[in-house]
């Protein structure tokens, strides 16, 4: 019997982890090496780091918190921001990182995908698909944290993604960006029908009811949160947390 | 040092991921490629992620096979293979036509399932792990012990008598093997808390 991985992400801005809504208003969180301590001791069941500065700086994570972050992660983790090279991938993973994350390169050169798929392996390497309603209603794929349109709709995007050899692919809506009011379902849905690979949940869970609705409905295979794993009553204050395992039993139909 | 344990290093793999792990434990290992490296080891950890041809292809290439088929088969030491390391150990695999290490009877192939929607590939998750036989490698692991799991192909072995563990992904499919001092996991015990930790120090006590 197995469960979804429930995944909190966690957003690296200048070394320091921050939060935001609707890709914007970032907020500083605290120091992400004493997140990993913490998220260690509530077991969680696997950590997304992303480097949002990364990309729009035109440079890569840095390798030195990804080793500061391999030393203490006891859960598996996967890194991204801003890498464009097979040697970025080489040295995210020999840094510590069980995943690397590939998200605007992956647009600009789907290519890559699969060069980097070939050489680390398709469970390596995971896609990130941004996705953002556009002015006539359309969803679309967007790149440059969410400045960029690609006049794609997510499912020819995820369909490509899967076929040039991506091992899991993360759905992140950026309309419900740190809303905490439940994941778009039927974005979810419509990708995670769509192709074989697994779908990892992103953007609008506040409270377990929207992650078994990811799943049970959206038929996700992971799901992730930025704000609900760090983000603490009604006030929004800033604690690390991670429901009890007994409440993360899910029972799919 | 008494008790050196070897991560081989040939490029496919979460080396240091291991290595950060072994030394939380307060295992002494040593990431390499060195055949005098290998030679003087009590143990040897085949690590691996990424494509089975690939994969012999550089153990071949950094001239691995003969040494480690030396201290495996001939001077039985101790050997974990984790995720791929533990699918090079048997005939063959669908991912790439190339010869395995051989060691143990059975070759790997890729996820066959029916229910696409539900069951993706890879299989990626924790997932638990029934306890199939005695082994010094499951010492004080529960039975349907959850363990981390990324792959998409897996073992079929040919012997029931090599099986250790069996995991259910829609079927029922080989997530360890064990014959004589050869040990194979599928899943990845230095990023499975405690109960990877207990099997990692079991292997060190061997």
């Amino acid at each position: 019997m197995f469960n979804p991985r429930v995944i909190p992400v966690l957003l690296l801005k200048d070394l320091g982890l921050v939060k935001s809504k609707a890709f914007k208003d970032f907020r500083y969180i605290g120091d992400p090496i004493n997140a990993v301590k913490l998220f260690n001791n509530l077991r969680v069941h696997e950590l997304v780091f992303l480097d949002i500065s990364a990309t729009a700086n035109k440079m890569v994570i840095p390798i030195e918190i990804i080793k500061s972050i391999g030393q203490e992660a006891n859960m598996p983790f996967s890194v991204g921001g801003g890498i464009r090279t097979l040697n970025d991938i080489y040295n995210i993973i020999r840094a510590g990182a069980e995943k690397v994350i590939i998200g605007t390169y992956a647009f600009e050169n789907p290519d890559f995908i699969k060069q980097a798929s070939n050489e680390f392996g398709s469970s390596t390497i995971v896609v990130c698909v941004d996705v953002k309603t556009d002015f006539f209603k359309k969803q679309k794929v967007r790149v440059f944290n969410g400045h960029k349109s690609t006049g794609y709709s997510s499912v020819d995007y995820a369909k490509l993604m899967e076929d040039k050899g991506a091992g899991e692919i993360i759905i992140q809506s950026i309309d419900k960006d740190g809303t905490m009011s439940g994941y778009d379902v039927d974005l979810i849905k419509e990708v995670s029908t769509a192709v074989t690979i697994p779908i990892i949940a992103l953007g609008g869970a506040g409270k377990v009811e929207h992650l078994k609705d990811a799943y049970n409905k959206g038929y996700a295979s992971a799901l992730a949160a930025g704000s609900m794993f760090v983000y603490h009553g009604s006030k929004n204050g800033v604690l690390i947390n991670y429901p009890e395992k007994s409440e993360l039993k899910f029972n799919r139909e | 040092m008494s008790s050196q344990v070897v991560i081989i290093d040939y490029g496919m793999g979460n080396t240091n991921s291991l290595k950060n792990k072994l030394a939380r434990l307060e295992i002494n290992s040593t990431i390499s490629s060195d055949e005098n490296v290998i030679r003087k080891s009590n143990k040897i950890i085949l690590p691996g992620i990424g494509h089975f041809g690939k994969a012999m292809e550089r153990l071949h290439k950094l001239n691995l096979i003969n040494v480690l088929n030396e201290e495996v088969l001939v001077n039985r030491k101790p050997i974990l293979g984790i995720c791929l390391g533990m699918q090079l150990m048997g005939y063959k695999s669908e991912e790439g036509n190339v010869k395995g290490l051989s060691w143990i009877d059975g070759e790997t192939v890729r996820f066959n399932l029916r229910d696409t929607l539900r069951y993706k590939v890879p299989h990626v998750c924790w997932n638990e792990i029934d306890i199939v036989k005695k082994s010094a490698l499951m010492e004080n692991i529960d039975d349907l012990s959850e363990f981390y799991f990324d792959h998409a192909f897996h073992f079929i072995g040919n012997n029931d008598s090599d099986i250790l563990n069996i995991t259910e992904y829609e079927y029922r499919f080989v997530s360890a093997i064990e014959k004589e001092n050869i040990f194979g996991v599928q899943y990845h015990p230095e990023k499975s808390y405690e109960y990877g930790d207990k099997l990692l120090k079991n292997f060190h006590r061997l």
